[in-house]
């Protein structure tokens, strides 16, 4: 099973690209014009990275995280969250590029195979950046009442960090 | 954004203070500099494989395997937007939109959702009808089946396994939106207004 989610991504590309063939698709342009459309998005998350990274730095150096963590952390500890992961929590549904930027923080100061280092990831790969989307969509089709779209949404949202931290000691033991 | 403009000039504004009063001001001050070189270096390590999925997602919209997987929804679509599953333009906009979220394709799927929106919008202008709402709760979860972004920043902290997470981030995904279309059903009944 180890392996199979190993060479999942290799499998992946590999049955992807012999379909691809087989079905006259020129692969190996189209390989390169969509890498070339992924370092746009490289490009134009590189300035908000910066500034992010930049601001958490100089919180995580400050000890205002601690203090917050601390004055948080009988509430996190009931539900199961280690109060590590807050600041995540707390700037997932704003922004993409800022969640991240702190998650990859927490992975790289804890490590990508330690307990947190997991969760922070589960986090980022199974929630969204809902208020951004909310503005997104309503703004672009022009409604402003929104119902009740906002409070489903963070029952989603909360749903997934409680569940991110429970899969985490579910599928790995500690 | 101004939400941002807020919570960044928050973040820095609360650093300073609380450097100066808990005396940590010369580490505040070395932070920002090795903050914002760890931007650079966040955005280099995650280029390759970015880059790398970006590619091998355009070989399979090319492909027709994209178009493919929508088709497949379709039948599960119907009954998550009934009252919009007669209207074939706005289902197919709304399978395409879904498929591409499963497939992590964010910048695809977008574009397809607002098309989507738009059509369901026309029908009650000004208020969000329950197929719009259910459309965006289902955007504003994270569907994505192989969350490339974030495997990729986790080999680039030297993970062997980068993909181990999978099944927990499944998991986690399934539980989250099947609250969120749970919650869009049971608020579809009882919201007044």
């Amino acid at each position: 099973m180890d392996l199979f989610f190993t060479m999942l991504v290799p499998l992946t590309i590999g049955t992807i690209a012999v379909y691809a063939a087989f079905h006259r698709v020129d692969v190996y342009s189209a390989l390169v014009q969509g890498a070339a459309s992924g370092l746009e998005t490289l490009v134009r998350i590189v300035p908000a990275l910066i500034g992010l990274l930049t601001a958490v730095y100089m919180l995580r150096a400050s000890g205002a995280l601690e203090l917050l963590a601390r004055l948080l952390a009988p509430v996190m500890d009931r539900l199961g969250l280690p109060s590590e992961l807050l600041p995540l929590m707390l700037v997932r549904p704003i922004s993409g590029s800022a969640a991240l930027g702190v998650g990859a923080e927490l992975i790289s100061t804890y490590g990508p195979d330690s307990q947190l280092g997991r969760m922070a990831a589960v986090m980022l790969g199974s929630t969204e950046t809902t208020f951004y989307t909310i503005a997104v969509y309503f703004g672009a089709v022009g409604i402003s009442k929104t119902r009740y779209a906002v409070p489903a949404a963070l029952c989603a949202d909360l749903t997934g960090f409680l569940a991110a931290a429970w899969a985490v000691r579910l599928c790995f033991a500690p | 954004m101004l939400t941002m403009t807020i919570i960044w000039t928050g973040m820095v504004v609360l650093s300073i203070l609380c450097g100066l009063v808990l005396g940590r001001g010369p580490e505040v001050a070395a932070a920002a500099a090795a903050g914002a070189a760890a931007g650079v270096e966040l955005a280099l390590s995650i280029a390759g494989m970015l880059c790398l999925w970006t590619g091998v997602m355009e070989v399979m919209r090319q492909s027709g395997l994209s178009e493919k997987l929508s088709r497949l929804l379709a039948p599960i679509l119907r009954r998550l937007f009934p009252q919009a599953a007669r209207d074939r333009a706005t289902m197919d906009a709304i399978s395409a939109n879904v498929s591409a979220n499963l497939l992590g394709l964010g910048s695809a799927a977008t574009p397809l959702g607002l098309q989507a929106a738009r059509r369901l919008a026309a029908k009650s202008p000004g208020v969000a009808s329950d197929c719009l709402c259910m459309l965006v709760v289902c955007n504003t979860a994270s569907i994505q089946l192989i969350p490339t972004t974030v495997a990729t920043v986790r080999a680039a902290q030297g993970c062997a396994a980068p993909f181990d997470i999978l099944p927990a981030v499944w998991l986690a995904s399934v539980l989250s939106v099947g609250v969120g279309i749970l919650a869009c059903k049971l608020f579809a009944r009882i919201w007044r207004g």
